[in-house]
């Protein structure tokens, strides 16, 4: 398979998002390096092909946005909304991520091995995200489907509102959302935690996370309705 | 036999207009339930509207066109600013973005067909996109929600144009809201939720919070889409000017301006009633924002919220808008409030299902309940039913084409070519508050209140 660079101190962000659309579908270039990406917004989105992206260096807003089948690593650190509603595959993030991470993810592994922003797994859609750092408040808020595991802490609000997502917490939790609420974790967590860290490549034992999950209390969300009392 | 004087007694009718009866049965629901009321349609109150304006027809200082022989230009361009594939539309009403969730899968392949016959485009909303509303429209603009319920890429590179959905006139500043009951195996499963439970979805979008980020999320949607798309960006007439002011700086190629008498399948009544600016006044503040940015023809705004008729149509163009949205009208013509609905061949009485509402076929804003009684406003599989996709689809190509004629009829009476050369001009209020709301004189008068004499 080729290999094939972009420098995006030389070309512009348009010639790397159109190759990868369409020349990358035609499978002879198995990855791609992007040079100098220097913090631009909107790397390698919307990709849809088993191909190899490595961002040397700081992404933007959106990077790895609405991915999918593609891998994307990126070993700075990524702004807003990094894997924003990915679908399959996977985005790496060596350094940190900044608020919204894997926001609305359908699918697909996002890993952060620093810290992430606000709002990380927000609105999540079955997609897994592993932060090897800590979380920032509101968290998982409303997430429905997928699972998160943090390594490290979680701000104020962890889950607030959430569906069908399951969380796993190593640290300590500032404080849980609304309707979210501790569970035990069964063989099943501790192999579902283990089989992410390994995916994610983190040395940490799958023993030592805390599972949290809806109380479902607010899925209907007043059962006195139309009663009379 | 000894008779008694007869008294009558006098038994007060004196209502108070503060506490009416309606606010009476307000205050002894609230008392009841605890809870407020969640409802279907737009606002119900009297609010100035398009009927407060009228147009001037040519007259000597004028020449008209010959109202159905001479020819009157509806094409209508969206998106023409960034987007390498504008939408093109043979007429400028559109159907307004109504989800499936709150709509059955037939009533969206029913709009599909009807605007596709006539040349228009129709909307998806919060759910995703279905199949058969892809297969049935020719050009279908998909919607970015705060709630991303179904969104994906392969969606994004299938529709026609993004429209990213800020807010809606029936609830500016509110997230969408799906009952229990429409939330069926088939709708929860498109929006990743458990069937049964009571959705509500977000009010702010997850991965961006102010024009700055939009900016950014624009430029993304442009990326995947390889900038071949029209973006669209939806707000609810509320601080019109200055929103609109935004959109444009965040690089949208099209607005759209929802007016609080946009409808919706459910929302809170005081939401309805008491959140957002009618569109008669939204209409004026953002082509203003247009015109103070010199962005008028570049950026095009889409109007809708209690768009009904074809002078409503030719009101909102002479004011500035490119286009409409309808999307409470396009329902009544599908048979939305109808004392029966069609089906095998024949008229069946809705009455008895309206009445198990606790209402009346022309009286009905039960959208929420997913009971339908015709059929639209429903997940129900035998409900649903009692929308026939062909013949509903005959009864909208019929209502978009008496708006296009109304339409094309005033434009050639006010002597235009071409219906986008409507203009302010053209118009006059019948009322203080219209004239001053629309920026437009009062008839008989020079006076724009605000304007000066």
């Amino acid at each position: 398979m080729e290999r094939l660079t972009f420098d995006l101190a030389a070309q512009p962000l348009r010639e790397l998002n159109t190759f990868l659309h369409t020349g990358a579908k035609e499978g002879k270039v198995g990855h791609v390096t992007v040079l100098n990406p220097d913090g631009a917004h909107n790397i390698a989105v919307g990709l849809d092909c088993p191909i190899q992206v490595e961002v040397v260096g700081h992404a933007g807003y959106y990077a790895g946005g609405m991915n999918k089948t593609a891998t994307v690593t990126i070993t700075g650190s990524a702004g807003t909304g990094v894997a924003e509603n990915m679908m399959s595959g996977k985005v790496h993030v060596k350094g940190f991520a900044s608020n919204g991470a894997g926001a609305s993810a359908h699918g697909g592994l996002l890993v952060i091995e620093g810290d992430a922003g606000l709002r990380c797994g927000i609105s999540l859609k079955g997609g897994n995200i592993v932060v090897g750092g800590s979380v920032g408040s509101f968290s998982a808020f409303m997430a429905q489907a997928g699972r998160m595991v943090i390594c490290g802490n979680a701000g104020d609000a962890l889950g607030d509102s959430l569906y069908e997502a399951v969380l796993y917490v190593k640290g300590s939790v500032k404080s849980l959302g609304a309707d979210a609420q501790y569970e035990p974790m069964t063989d099943e967590d501790v192999a579902v935690v283990a089989s992410l860290l390994d995916q994610a490549g983190l040395a940490h034992d799958a023993k030592d996370f805390k599972r949290i999950a809806s109380k479902r209390s607010l899925y209907h969300w007043n059962a006195d309705a139309n009663q009379e009392y | 036999m000894e008779t008694k004087p007869v008294h009558f007694k006098n038994i007060s009718r004196e209502e108070s207009y503060g506490y009416d009866r309606k606010t009476l049965d307000y205050i002894r629901n609230a008392a009841a339930h605890g809870l407020y009321e969640i409802r279907g349609m737009g606002a119900k109150r009297k609010l100035p509207n398009f009927d407060d304006l009228v147009f001037l027809g040519a007259s000597m200082s004028r020449y008209p066109l010959e109202g159905y022989r001479e020819k009157c230009i509806t094409k209508t361009l969206l998106g023409t600013r960034f987007a390498k594939k504008p939408i093109e539309l043979e007429i400028p009403i559109t159907i307004a973005g109504m989800s499936f969730g709150s709509l059955s899968a037939n009533v969206k392949e029913a709009l599909g067909r009807a605007a596709t016959e006539v040349g228009t485009s129709t909307t998806t909303g919060d759910g995703g996109m279905t199949p058969e509303e892809r297969q049935s429209s020719k050009t279908l603009i998909y919607q970015c929600l705060p709630s991303r319920y179904g969104f994906n890429p392969d969606d994004v590179r299938r529709a026609d144009a993004i429209e990213v959905v800020i807010g809606q006139g029936a609830k500016p500043g509110g997230g969408g809201m799906l009952l229990g009951q429409k939330v069926s195996a088939r709708v929860a499963g498109m929006r990743t939720l458990p069937e049964g439970i009571d959705q509500r979805s977000a009010c702010r979008h997850p991965d961006w919070t102010g024009p700055d980020d939009l900016a950014i999320k624009i430029q993304e949607l442009r990326e995947i889409t390889d900038w071949e798309k029209p973006i669209y960006v939806k707000v609810g007439a509320t601080r019109t000017f200055n929103d609109v002011k935004l959109a444009v700086h965040s690089g949208a190629d099209v607005i759209v301006v929802d007016g609080m008498q946009g409808g919706t399948a459910a929302t809170q009544t005081c939401f309805i009633e008491h959140v957002g600016i009618p569109t008669l006044a939204a209409v004026r503040q953002a082509v203003n924002a247009l015109e103070d940015l010199d962005m008028k023809g570049k950026v095009q705004l889409v109007v809708s919220g209690g768009v009904r008729t074809g002078a409503d149509v030719a009101k909102a163009l002479a004011m500035g808008a490119d286009a409409v949205a309808i999307g409470q009208g396009v329902l009544i013509a599908l048979g939305c409030n109808g004392e029966t609905y069609f089906q095998n061949g024949a008229h069946h009485s809705a009455e008895a299902d309206y009445n198990a509402l606790g209402c009346a076929s022309g009286y009905c804003h039960h959208c929420h309940t997913g009971k339908c009684p015709v059929g639209i406003t429903t997940q129900d599989a035998i409900l649903e039913q009692r929308l026939n996709p062909a013949v509903a689809a005959n009864h909208l190509k019929n209502y978009l084409k008496t708006l296009n004629m109304e339409l094309t009829t005033i434009a050639r009476a006010c002597g235009k070519q071409n219906v986008h050369h409507l203009e302010p001009e053209d118009l006059v209020a019948l009322t203080i508050e219209a004239a001053a709301m629309a920026g437009v004189p009062l008839a008989g008068t020079n006076w724009i209140p605000g304007k000066g004499f």
